[in-house]
């Protein structure tokens, strides 16, 4: 909770920039492939852009607390 | 609410054990999200294992949680996979009218917490909600709430273990077994090292995934049902042709039809809403109730404690939109795999319906029974009858689960597994180190051994958490096998709830409240709750005497049941105390309202009070009632 120690959100930015990177990826191997996974509006390409929103609210997390700047 | 599952949900895993077929395989990717999510858990545990040395430290996680964290965790610890899961059910079964657990059933307490009750917890420094009736009632009251309380804790984790792991063997075909293994060792690992720190720090990160992975459900839903309008719409189509239009309407009002129990799907009164579950019920949980409650407790200072549950509220509002939903949704875009409608229906007929391995019905003339009271269409009907792929029938229940698998691709379904699983391990984390600190200050050291080192006692609550999750596992074990005792450990949160309310709002805000009184109200208090629960059980034509009306449906029970258990422990109170002698008023300092003088917080601008906020909050709540009248 500390300056000197990791808060939380540091631990939740690293989780989501871990996910934004493997939806993301996933996402745009649909994308250049055409391969669509077999869910309902799969041409919306959900994954791209929910992927994308998990990386940089992670990003986010990350630069704002990471360890030795963070305030309570 | 934890503790409060709709009736729907009641009997949930005894009858999804006999499901065929998974509903989704999870491909690599699916899987690497789920494993990221169990280390991470875990290395915070190791990671906070340093900072959980003393017993305020472990058991208080040092009181050093700002606002935000203690407010995310504090309805994290709430947001338990099996109640979305049930509400979304619930949902799709009533309609709108489930969001009243989610407003009225939360906001007017939550507020009520932060503003009136939570200076008082926070003043007189207690560890706990029975250590506070300690302190207020003297070591009779606190040994009752204690005692029930752990035993409460520890069996519902053991019922929530199971019922995930029967969950997670639906949804995805895992071995239950080692779906109660791998979460519950984790829970263990990550609370067992780094105490409520760990377990809160897991709870805003579990809140976060829980967003994460079901937020997507509801926008993707929106936007193929066509807005509000074409949801209203389709709905309205469907109920039509499922009831002759009777209950459609009904779907998308909270408040008109709540005049009689037979004009609402719900089959309750807006009486027993308004003081049934919007006080009792409501009040009793999230004022009383220890898992909730110790994550307040551990915040930083005074303001932060009572903006805690303020900053909770907003998110609890919300809540619908990941719950309710979906839910609504799946009324109208849960699809067969020949797109036609797929219609969900009750345990009980999903239960009679079982398939064999073979997939054909195992009990012809069972099914036909049960169908034949549900709105199954003939060909629907003909349909399960006669068996085959996808001819198998889902329950409410699953209603979110299907909708996850209907629009979640890998990935995506990784996540919203992990969404799932996460609330479940935020569930059970708040149930074992809430168990672990009752355990350790209310019955080991009050009752014990009261004259151990601090580290003796922090040594204990790790020990209780291992041995209260060893406990839960055999719990759920014994649910595996004698399923009837399910509906025994779900009612305990609705036998305790209100006579802990009376003994705590009577303690805190009337001076003239003596010991005996207290000790007293609350034991009968709860014998009469439990007396009018075996009474219904025995008799379930009672129910209409408990709920006052013959046109009562079973969720009005619950209601009504609390209403008359506070009743009846109130008058208790009263009269005893009438006739008992007062403590003191100068005993009664840090514990009752008119015998403390509350310290004065710094002053803060406007816009960071917690009187502001909680205005907004109030304001917000009245308005989305009205919206949604």
């Amino acid at each position: 909770m500390h300056g000197s120690k990791i808060p939380i959100w540091f631990f939740i930015g690293v989780l989501l920039v871990t996910y934004g990177l493997l939806i993301t990826g996933y996402g745009i191997y649909e994308l250049a492939t055409g391969q669509l996974a077999d869910v309902a509006l799969s041409q919306a390409h959900a994954p791209v852009w929910w992927g994308a929103t998990l990386l940089a609210l992670g990003i986010f997390y990350m630069a704002k607390f990471r360890p030795g700047k963070a305030k309570k | 609410m934890h503790g409060i599952v709709p009736a729907a949900n009641a009997s949930l895993p005894a009858f999804l054990l006999f499901s065929a077929e998974p509903l989704a395989h999870l491909r690599l990717l699916d899987i690497a999200i789920i494993a990221i999510y169990f280390g991470m858990v875990i290395w915070i545990g190791i990671y906070l294992k340093g900072q959980a040395n003393t017993s305020e430290e472990f058991f208080m996680a040092g009181r050093e949680m700002t606002a935000w964290i203690a407010g995310l965790s504090f309805v994290s610890a709430n947001l338990g996979s099996l109640e979305l899961m049930g509400w979304a059910g619930s949902a799709y079964q009533y309609g709108i009218l489930a969001t009243h657990w989610y407003w009225i059933g939360a906001i007017p307490a939550m507020v009520f917490l932060g503003l009136v009750m939570m200076p008082f917890y926070y003043v007189c420094k207690t560890h706990s909600v029975p250590g506070y009736l300690g302190l207020r009632y003297g070591k009779g009251a606190s040994s009752v709430a204690a005692i029930s309380f752990a035993i409460e804790m520890i069996l519902m984790s053991g019922v929530n273990m199971f019922a995930m792991a029967v969950v997670m063997k639906v949804v995805l075909g895992w071995d239950i077994s080692f779906s109660i293994i791998v979460s519950s060792v984790a829970v263990a690992l990550y609370v067992g090292l780094g105490g409520l720190r760990s377990a809160i720090f897991n709870e805003v990160l579990q809140f976060v995934l829980i967003w994460g992975g079901a937020l997507l459900v509801p926008i993707l839903g929106m936007i193929q049902a066509g807005g509000v309008m074409g949801l209203k719409k389709q709905i309205m189509h469907n109920m039509q042709t499922m009831t002759g239009g009777v209950a459609g309407d009904s779907y998308f009002h909270m408040w008109r039809d709540l005049g009689s129990f037979s004009a609402n799907p719900m089959g309750v009164h807006w009486s027993g809403i308004v003081f049934g579950l919007g006080f009792v019920i409501s009040f009793g949980y999230w004022t009383t109730d220890f898992l909730v409650v110790q994550r307040v407790l551990a915040a930083h200072n005074l303001r932060a404690a009572r903006m805690a549950p303020i900053i909770a509220s907003f998110f609890k509002m919300a809540t619908p939109f990941i719950v309710i939903l979906p839910g609504l949704l799946g009324l109208v875009l849960l699809q067969n795999g020949d797109g036609s409608r797929r219609e969900l229906v009750g345990e009980d007929v999903v239960a009679a319906c079982s398939m064999t391995g073979s997939g054909a019905v195992a009990d012809v003339a069972g099914c036909q029974a049960a169908m034949s009271k549900t709105s199954l269409s003939a060909a629907a009907q003909s349909k399960v009858l006669a068996g085959g792929p996808d001819a198998e029938l889902h329950s409410y229940n699953q209603a979110l689960p299907l909708m996850m698998v209907r629009y979640l691709g890998p990935g995506l379904l990784g996540l919203g597994i992990t969404a799932l699983i996460a609330g479940f391990m935020s569930g059970m984390a708040g149930n074992v180190s809430a168990f672990s600190t009752v355990w350790t200050y209310d019955i080991y050291k009050s009752l014990i051994n009261k004259k151990g080192s601090d580290s003796h006692y922090v040594l204990v609550g790790r020990l209780s958490i291992l041995i209260g999750v060893a406990v839960s596992i055999g719990a759920a074990y014994l649910v595996m096998h004698a399923h009837g005792i399910m509906d025994y450990v779900q009612a305990l949160f609705s036998i305790f709830v209100a006579p802990l309310l009376a003994s705590i709002l009577w303690g805190m805000f009337w001076t003239r409240a003596t010991k005996l009184a207290g000790f007293i109200g609350l034991l009968s208090g709860i014998v009469f709750s439990a007396s009018l629960f075996m009474w219904v059980k025995l008799t379930p034509s009672a129910l209409a005497s408990v709920a006052l009306s013959p046109d009562a449906k079973p969720m009005a029970e619950n209601v009504f049941r609390a209403l008359w258990a506070f009743l009846f422990s109130s008058i208790v109170i009263l009269v005893i105390s009438l006739v008992t002698k007062a403590r003191p008023i100068a005993e009664l300092d840090g514990l009752v309202y008119g015998a403390t003088k509350l310290p004065t917080e710094e002053p803060v601008p406007w816009y960071r009070s917690e009187y502001t906020w909680a205005l907004l909050v109030v304001v917000i709540f009245a308005g989305l009632n009205i919206l949604f009248w």
